[in-house]
C-alpha cells in the first residue's frame, strides 16, 4: 500500500498544529518536553474521544449537542454504582457506557426515524441529561472510587516520559475509527449519506440505519470518554463535560470536519482537540491571560471554516 | 410477451381525485431506444416511476422479460436488471468515480480481510470502473477524482455508465441533457448508443425533439394518463409530433408507416 | 350514614382548606444554577424557612453560571404568579438590573443574595459572603502558613470578568500582604509574585488541568489558590501526580461538606466557610416579614465567612475540621 500524503483536509490543521507547537517551543522552553506533552495529550484524552463521536455525526450533516452532559451522565452513573451500590468496576463500568449508549440511541431514533433536525434534538437530550445528571447526583461529586475505575488514568513509562493509558486507548480508537471510515463499506455509507441522503437512498444504502448507527456509536463513545474522565479525575463529577459539548464540535471544525457533511477526516478532529490543548497549555506557559485563549479559538474557528470553504471553492470545476 | 423486454399493461395510479394513469400501456422491445415523450400532467413521470419500482400503481401488470414482477421499491427493480439515471444523477459529488460508481454494492476483499475485517477491494473497484468507462469509450481522467471535479455531462457520463455496468435489461434515463450544452449532449447522446449496442434496453423520457429524434428507435407518447401513439421517428416529422403530444392531431389521421401503435 | 356524613365533612373541609393554602404569600426563589450544591443547599434552607413562616415558595434557576436571560424569564414568571418578594442570586450583575428596576417599581422586595448586583442599591437589600473578606482570611493563613518563606502563587480562577471570582482572588492577595485591586475590582490582580494563572471554570478537570499547565511553567509553586473546592480537589490531582503534594499549600473558599473532608485528609489546607442555608433563611424570614408588615429591609447583611483550617496557623484564628463539618453544606456521610 503506498503511503499518501494527509489529504488537503487535514493538511491545513496539521500545519496549524506544528506551527503552533513551533511558536510556543520559541517562547518557553518548557513547552517541547516529553512531560509536557504528555500533559497537554492526557489534557485533551477526554475531549478528544468525544470528538470521534461528534466526527461520526457531523460527517452525517448532523450535530450532537449533548456529547458533554451525556458524558456526565454516564460518568455519574458509573460511579454511583460503583461506590454507593457497590457494584465491581466493570459491572459498574458497562452499566454507565450502557446509559450513555441509550441515550445516544435515543438521539439516534429521532433523528433517523422521526426525522427531527439533530440539532433540536440534541438541545433536547443535553437538557434530559443534565437535568438526570443532577437529580441522581444530588449535585455533589462521587468520591471512593475503586481503583480498578481509575487504572486507566494510570502510566507507564516510554523512553523517559510517562504516558497515560488512557491516551492510548484515545489513540487506539481514533485508529480503528480511520480505518473503519476508510476501509469498510459501512465507513464511506457514512460519508454517501452525509454528502448525498437521496442519492444514497437511491443506490440501496439503508440510510436511516446509517444515521441510527453514528448516533449509537458515538453514545458508546461518549460513555468510554466518561471512563476516561473519571480515570482522570479521580471522582465522578456532575458538572463534567459542559463545556466539552462545543469544545468536541470546535476540535471536529478545526480538523477541517465540513458541518455540511460529508468531507472530513477523523485524524483531523485528533489534531483539531491538539491545537485547542495546545493553545491553553502554551499560552498558560507564556502567562498569557486566560481571555487571549478564548480569543485564539474563535479565531481558529473562523478560519478552519473559511480555509475549508476556499479550497472547496477552488477544487470544483 | 414477444421479444419484449419491459411491458406494462393497463396501469392505473390515482392521487385523491387526479388520476395520473388511467390504463396505460407500454412495451420496451430488446436493443431498442424507446423515448417516452408527453406533456407536463401526462403521466410520464408516474409511468416511469412506476416501472422503476419507485411507486406502486393500484392495479394493472408488469412484465419483465415475459415474467410478471411486482417491485416495491426502487431496489426491487434494480435487483430485477432495471437501472435508472436519475434527473439529479444520484451521485455523491465529494466521493470518486469509483466509489459512486460502486456505490451501495461495494465489493469486499476475498478471504479474512473482507469477510472479518470488513474490508473494500479498492483496487478491483478501481479496475473495474476504468474498464466500465472505457468500454463506454467515456474520456475521464482518474477513477479517483471526485466528481464535483468533473464536468456536468461528464457527471452524467459517470451516472450512465454506472447503470449501464450493472444492468441486465433495462436502463431508463430521465431528461439525461436536459442541463448539458451542445458539446456534452451530444457526447452523451453517443454514449446511450453505446449502451444500446452493448444489448441494453432503453427509455429515454426527455422534452428535447432534436435529441429525440436523434437516438430513438421508437416514440411513446404518453398524453392524458395513456399511450397514444408508438411513432417511427424516420417516418414521421417532428412538429407532427409534437402535434400528436398535445393532442392536436390525432393518430387515427396518421399514415399507417408512421404509427406502429395498431390498437386505437 | 356515618361514612357519608364524614365524607361530606372532609370534601368540605378540603374545600375551604384550599383557599386558605392559595392565599399564602408567595415569595420566589431565582438561584444561580441548579448544579452547584451551594445553590442546592440555599434551596433547602429557604424551603424550611418558607414552611416555617407560612409562605409560599417557588424556586427557578439559571440554566448555568452566567445565565442572565433564564433568571429575568424566572422573574417575570414569579411576578406573573403572584409573588410580592424575589430572592435572587444574580448570574450577570449589571444585565439582571432593569429587570429588578422594573420588578422593583411594581412594589415588589428584591432581595440579593450571595452576589451583589451592579450598582449594589439596585435591590432593596443584600445578604451575602463577604467574598474579599473569604479571600482575605484565607490570604492571612497563607501568609502565617509560608512563615516567612517566599511565596511563589498560582491561582486557579474562575473565569474572566466575574465578580465573585475577582473578590474572592483579590481579597487573597489582600491578606497575604501584597497588593490587590479594590473591592469594586472586577479584574484579577496580579502582582510579582503570582507566577501563573489559569481559569478553571470552578469545575475539578479544568482545575486539574491548569494545574499542571502553571506547574509545567514553574515547578516551584509553593502556594495555590482556588476558587473553590472542586478546583482545589483538582489542583490536589496534579500535584500528587507530579509528586509535590506534600510542599504546596492549597486554599479555597466554599466550606462544602466535600471540601471540609478534603481539608481533614490535607488535601486543602484551609476554606473560607460560607452559610447559604443562612443567606436563604434570612432571605425567606425578610420576605415573610415584608409581607406581613410591610417593612422593607435594607442595607447590606453579612452572613459570615469562617476560616476552616485542620492546623491553625499562627497568629490567625481559625475553627477546626469538626466545626467545620457540623455548619457544611452538601452530602453529610
Amino acid at each position: 500500500m503506498r503511503v499518501r500524503l494527509p489529504r488537503p483536509a487535514t493538511l491545513g490543521p496539521l500545519l496549524a498544529l506544528a506551527v503552533a507547537c513551533v511558536f510556543f517551543a520559541t517562547q518557553s522552553d518548557r513547552f517541547w518536553t516529553g512531560e509536557n506533552l504528555s500533559l497537554v495529550l492526557q489534557q485533551v484524552m477526554v475531549v478528544g474521544v468525544l470528538a470521534i463521536g461528534q466526527t461520526l455525526i457531523i460527517l452525517t450533516a448532523g450535530v450532537d449537542l449533548s456529547c458533554g452532559t451525556i458524558m456526565a451522565l454516564g460518568g455519574i452513573v458509573m460511579t454511583k454504582f460503583a461506590a454507593d451500590i457497590g457494584l465491581p468496576a466493570s459491572a459498574a463500568i458497562a452499566a454507565g457506557i450502557a446509559v450513555t449508549t441509550l441515550l445516544g440511541a435515543v438521539n439516534g431514533v429521532l433523528v433517523s426515524r422521526i426525522n427531527l433536525p439533530p440539532f433540536i434534538v440534541t438541545l433536547g437530550t443535553l437538557n434530559i441529561a443534565f437535568a438526570l445528571t443532577q437529580l441522581y447526583s444530588h449535585a455533589q461529586t462521587v468520591t471512593e472510587l475503586p481503583s480498578a475505575m481509575t487504572s486507566l488514568g494510570g502510566t507507564f513509562r516510554l523512553g523517559g516520559t510517562s504516558v497515560v493509558y488512557g491516551v492510548v486507548l484515545m489513540l487506539a480508537l481514533y485508529g480503528f475509527t480511520w480505518f473503519a471510515l476508510r476501509e469498510t463499506a459501512a465507513g464511506r455509507h457514512v460519508y454517501a449519506v452525509g454528502n448525498n441522503p437521496e442519492a444514497s437512498r437511491l443506490t440501496g444504502i439503508a440510510t436511516q440505519r446509517v444515521l441510527f448507527g453514528v448516533y449509537a456509536l458515538a453514545g458508546v463513545l461518549y460513555g468510554i470518554a466518561a471512563l476516561l474522565s473519571v480515570a482522570r479525575t479521580g471522582v465522578g463529577d456532575p458538572n463534567a463535560g459542559q463545556t466539552d459539548n462545543l469544545d468536541a464540535i470546535t476540535a471536529v471544525v478545526i480538523g477541517g470536519t465540513s458541518l455540511f457533511g460529508g468531507r472530513g477526516a477523523i485524524l483531523g478532529s485528533l489534531v483539531g482537540a491538539l491545537i485547542v490543548g495546545v493553545f491553553r497549555n502554551g499560552l498558560t506557559l507564556m502567562g498569557v491571560s486566560s481571555v487571549y485563549q478564548i480569543l485564539i479559538t474563535g479565531i481558529l474557528v473562523i478560519l478552519a471554516v473559511g480555509t475549508d470553504q476556499l479550497s472547496r471553492r477552488g477544487a470544483v470545476a | 410477451m414477444n421479444g419484449s423486454v419491459l411491458q406494462a399493461k393497463n396501469l392505473i395510479k390515482r392521487y385523491g381525485h387526479v388520476t395520473a394513469l388511467d390504463g396505460a400501456d407500454f412495451e420496451l422491445r430488446a436493443q431498442e431506444i424507446l423515448a417516452v415523450i408527453g406533456d407536463n400532467g401526462a403521466g410520464k413521470s408516474t409511468l416511469i416511476k412506476a416501472l422503476a419500482g419507485a411507486l406502486i400503481p393500484d392495479s394493472g401488470e408488469i412484465w419483465l422479460d415475459g415474467l410478471r414482477v411486482h417491485f416495491k421499491n426502487p431496489i426491487d427493480a434494480r435487483r430485477a436488471g432495471i437501472e435508472t439515471v436519475f434527473q439529479d444523477l444520484a451521485v455523491a459529488p465529494a466521493m470518486s468515480i469509483a466509489e459512486n460508481l460502486f456505490l451501495g454494492r461495494e465489493i469486499r476483499r476475498a478471504g479474512f480481510a473482507g469477510s472479518v475485517l470488513r474490508m473494500l477491494d479498492k483496487r478491483r473497484m478501481i479496475s473495474e470502473s476504468a474498464a466500465h468507462l472505457a468500454e463506454l469509450r467515456i474520456g475521464v481522467g482518474t477513477m479517483t477524482q471526485s466528481v464535483e471535479t468533473l464536468s456536468g455531462g461528464q457527471r452524467q457520463s459517470v451516472a450512465v455508465a454506472r447503470s449501464a455496468a450493472f444492468a441486465r435489461h433495462v436502463v431508463i434515463m430521465d431528461e439525461p441533457t436536459a442541463a448539458l450544452g451542445v458539446k456534452e449532449s451530444a457526447m452523451v447522446l453517443e454514449l446511450i448508443r453505446r449502451v444500446r449496442d452493448r444489448g441494453l434496453a432503453v427509455v429515454l423520457i426527455s422534452h428535447n425533439m432534436p435529441h429525440v429524434f436523434e437516438i430513438a428507435d421508437r416514440i411513446h407518447v404518453q398524453r392524458l394518463g395513456k399511450r397514444v401513439a408508438v411513432l417511427n421517428p424516420r417516418e414521421i416529422s417532428m412538429s407532427d409530433t409534437v402535434a400528436v403530444m398535445t393532442g392536436a392531431l390525432r393518430p387515427q389521421e396518421l399514415p399507417a408507416a408512421s404509427d406502429q401503435y395498431l390498437a386505437r | 350514614m356515618g361514612a357519608a356524613r364524614l365524607t361530606l365533612i372532609a370534601a368540605l373541609a378540603a374545600v375551604f382548606a384550599a383557599p386558605a393554602r392559595a392565599q399564602q404569600p408567595i415569595i420566589g426563589l431565582i438561584t444561580k444554577t441548579e448544579s452547584n450544591p451551594f445553590f442546592v443547599k440555599m434551596k433547602e434552607g429557604a424551603l424550611a424557612a418558607a414552611q416555617h413562616d407560612g409562605v409560599r415558595l417557588l424556586t427557578a434557576a439559571g440554566a448555568n453560571d452566567g445565565d442572565n436571560v433564564g433568571q429575568v424569564t424566572a422573574m417575570e414568571n414569579m411576578i406573573a404568579a403572584g409573588a410580592k418578594v424575589i430572592l435572587i442570586t444574580v448570574n450577570d450583575s449589571k444585565a439582571i438590573v432593569p429587570a429588578i428596576r422594573k420588578a422593583r417599581a411594581k412594589g415588589i422586595l428584591v432581595i440579593a443574595l450571595d452576589s451583589p448586583p451592579d450598582p449594589v442599591d439596585a435591590v432593596d437589600a443584600l445578604f451575602a459572603t463577604d467574598n474579599y473578606e473569604a479571600g482575605s482570611l484565607i490570604g492571612s493563613y497563607a501568609r502565617a502558613a509560608l512563615g516567612g518563606k517566599p511565596a511563589k502563587i498560582a491561582t486557579l480562577d474562575l473565569f474572566p470578568g466575574h465578580p465573585v471570582g475577582a473578590q474572592r482572588h483579590n481579597g487573597f492577595l489582600k491578606g497575604l500582604g501584597l497588593p490587590a485591586p479594590p473591592k469594586s475590582s472586577n479584574e484579577l490582580g496580579r502582582p510579582p509574585q503570582v507566577v501563573c494563572m489559569a481559569d478553571s471554570y470552578g469545575n475539578q478537570s479544568k482545575g486539574q488541568a491548569g494545574m499542571e499547565n502553571c506547574l509545567q511553567k514553574d515547578p516551584d509553586i509553593n502556594l495555590v489558590y482556588t476558587i473553590n473546592e472542586p478546583t482545589a480537589a483538582g489542583a490536589f490531582k496534579a500535584l500528587k501526580a507530579a509528586g509535590k503534594e506534600k510542599g504546596v499549600v492549597i486554599v479555597s473558599v466554599d466550606g462544602g461538606c466535600q471540601g471540609i473532608r478534603d481539608i481533614a485528609s490535607g488535601a486543602i489546607a484551609a476554606t473560607a466557610q460560607q452559610y447559604p442555608l443562612k443567606m436563604a433563611a434570612l432571605g425567606v424570614d425578610a420576605g415573610a416579614a415584608f409581607v406581613k408588615t410591610g417593612k422593607r429591609p435594607t442595607g447590606y447583611i453579612n452572613t459570615g465567612v469562617t476560616l476552616i483550617a485542620a492546623k491553625p496557623a499562627a497568629g490567625v484564628d481559625s475553627k477546626d475540621v469538626k466545626t467545620g463539618m457540623s455548619l457544611c453544606f452538601g452530602k453529610r456521610d
